[in-house]
């Protein structure tokens, strides 16, 4: 969806913030436990300062009347956000819902290596494809058990 | 004269500590983890975060138990504890027609796009304890089907859009403010986002019994749930330092399309119009009185009498929060041995006055 809204921005970088948006996002739904074990795994990181610690807020939830009219705030959601700088220099961001602190300051730190071209790929194939792969199993998991609830409607025809 | 009172401290003191002994129970019965409350108590967690305003399964489990079980206490102890956190910003609007639907399901089209979804309800139990819940260990499974449910169904509202039968939901002017009830007091009259937003964090039972009211004749409004879908949506947010709108997580929410029919009037031809209503997590029930009663309140915009109390927006608006409603009944609790003293002085007053002049003419009557 967010695809659907107009950029200022070139077509490059329009292509890189949506990559950015994608990893951002595999980061922030990622079952904690799972995003541990996989940065535990890599071989070889960075070291990073924080440029702002874990924080826990919230942002306010919004929906729209009848779905699509105007917006109202149904309740707030909390965040944990986080800001970490790479030892050479890239900058991450991890916002995060619930109130993890490691789990926000592990994406910023992902999404700062990310951003660096040398070694995206081998942390796309470490990290990032194995967290959507789990992602995306679990909602068609829960998809699937929907679906074995979906009726069968059938007409019985009368014979005269 | 005013004496002032001091006392009582070591009593609260001795009555919290017997409250926390009374909320844990029996010590030969395992203590509760948040845990089994966020899993096996899940309607009540999505009851504590609609009303609680805060989505936190964590936290509202934790609620739920330091409540004992109490869930408008437990709402409370979350509506506190938002207050205690920054807000980063606000949310882009949750896209529901991009939900991973878990339930589905319309009674104005029997066959939809996407079909009708039935999902884990209790609409088709027999409501007979089950007694093999009692005994424990129970480990059910689901029925897991060849393929998953379809994604981005569409609304049984836009196929009544197709036709032009129903008002269509315009989004407006999306750079303008939208009102919050937690930052201004409310306005009379009250417009749409903030009715809705009450509506949400407003007490079920409340919501309830005024949607119910409105079924029995009172503010009529002939509803059809046009549908009901709860599932998973993405919450986007844009970080200043980003300035582009980004996945921070997923949240459950549950939503209703309730269709009424609407007469037209001079400008309007006849259509159907929605009242709309949507809740964190699987709060069904309280989504579809929401709906009931949403539409309700938009009586003055379809020039509808306003007889009925579901109608009165300030009724409704300023009853809805059972936080609020809980504090101003429970503070009769509170000493008002004071203004107590002030009573008696004057109904001892009155007597007096009173006792003399019946006395008064009873001795004119004997003369």
């Amino acid at each position: 969806m967010t695809s659907k809204r107009p950029t200022a921005c070139s077509p490059d970088q329009s292509a890189e913030r949506r990559s950015r948006q994608r990893w951002m996002s595999a980061l922030a739904k990622a079952e904690f436990g799972d995003l541990d074990a996989l940065w535990n795994n890599l071989p070889s990181k960075p070291a990073w300062t924080v440029i702002r610690a874990p924080e826990i807020g919230m942002v306010m939830a919004r929906g729209r009347a009848g779905g699509t009219g105007a917006r109202f705030n149904i309740g707030e959601v909390t965040v944990t956000r986080c800001a970490v700088q790479l030892d050479y220099g890239a900058v991450g961001f991890g916002y995060v819902m619930g109130r993890n602190r490691r789990h926000a300051e592990l994406a910023a730190v992902v999404d700062a290596i990310m951003q660096t071209p040398s070694r995206r790929d081998a942390l796309e194939r470490a990290l990032i494809a194995p967290l959507c792969l789990r992602q995306d199993a679990a909602r068609h998991e829960r998809g699937k058990k929907a679906a074995s609830t979906k009726v069968d409607f059938f007409t019985l025809v009368r014979e005269s | 004269m005013y004496v002032a009172v001091k006392g009582g401290e070591k009593a609260i003191a001795n009555s919290q500590k017997l409250l926390a002994e009374e909320r844990r129970g029996n010590h030969k019965v395992p203590e509760l983890s948040l845990d089994q409350i966020r899993e096996q108590m899940s309607l009540a967690v999505d009851r504590v975060m609609t009303e609680g305003s805060l989505y936190d399964p964590e936290l509202a489990a934790l609620a739920i138990k330091q409540a004992r079980g109490d869930l408008q206490e437990a709402i409370f102890l979350l509506r506190a504890y938002r207050t205690t956190l920054p807000r980063f910003g606000d949310g882009e609007p949750i896209d529901t027609a991009e939900m991973a639907v878990r339930r589905r399901i319309s009674a104005t089209y029997k066959d939809l796009p996407g079909g009708q979804v039935l999902g884990p309800s209790f609409d088709y139990t027999h409501r007979l304890l089950d007694f093999a819940l009692a005994a424990g260990d129970n480990r059910p499974a689901a029925e897991i089907a060849e393929a998953p449910v379809e994604g981005g169904m569409p609304r049984v509202t836009e196929i009544l859009n197709y036709e032009g039968l129903i008002e269509t939901e315009q989004p407006g002017n999306d750079s303008e403010p939208v009102f919050d009830l937690t930052r201004n007091s409310p306005r009379y009259p009250a417009e749409r986002a903030a009715r809705l937003q009450n509506l949400a964090r407003g007490d079920e039972g409340f919501i309830l019994a005024l949607g119910y009211s409105t079924q029995r004749g009172y503010g009529n409004n002939h509803p059809f749930a046009g549908e009901i879908r709860m599932g998973e949506v993405a919450v986007e947010f844009s970080p200043e330092e980003l300035g582009f709108p980004i996945e921070i997580g997923e949240i459950t929410v549950t939503e209703c399309q309730m269709i009424n029919q609407f007469k037209g009037s001079a400008s309007q031809p006849p259509q159907f119009t929605q009242g709309y209503g949507l809740t964190f997590g699987h709060c069904e029930r309280k989504a579809m009185s929401m709906a009931l009663v949403d539409r309700a309140l938009r009586a003055r915009e379809f020039d509808e009498p306003i007889d009925a109390p579901a109608q009165d927006e300030e009724f409704v608006l300023a009853h809805s929060d059972n936080v609020e409603a809980s504090g101003f009944v429970q503070h009769l609790k509170l000493p008002h041995y004071v203004d107590f003293q002030a009573e008696l002085v004057t109904v001892r007053a009155l007597r007096k006055a009173f006792e003399e002049s019946v006395s008064d003419n009873v001795s004119d009557a004997a003369e």
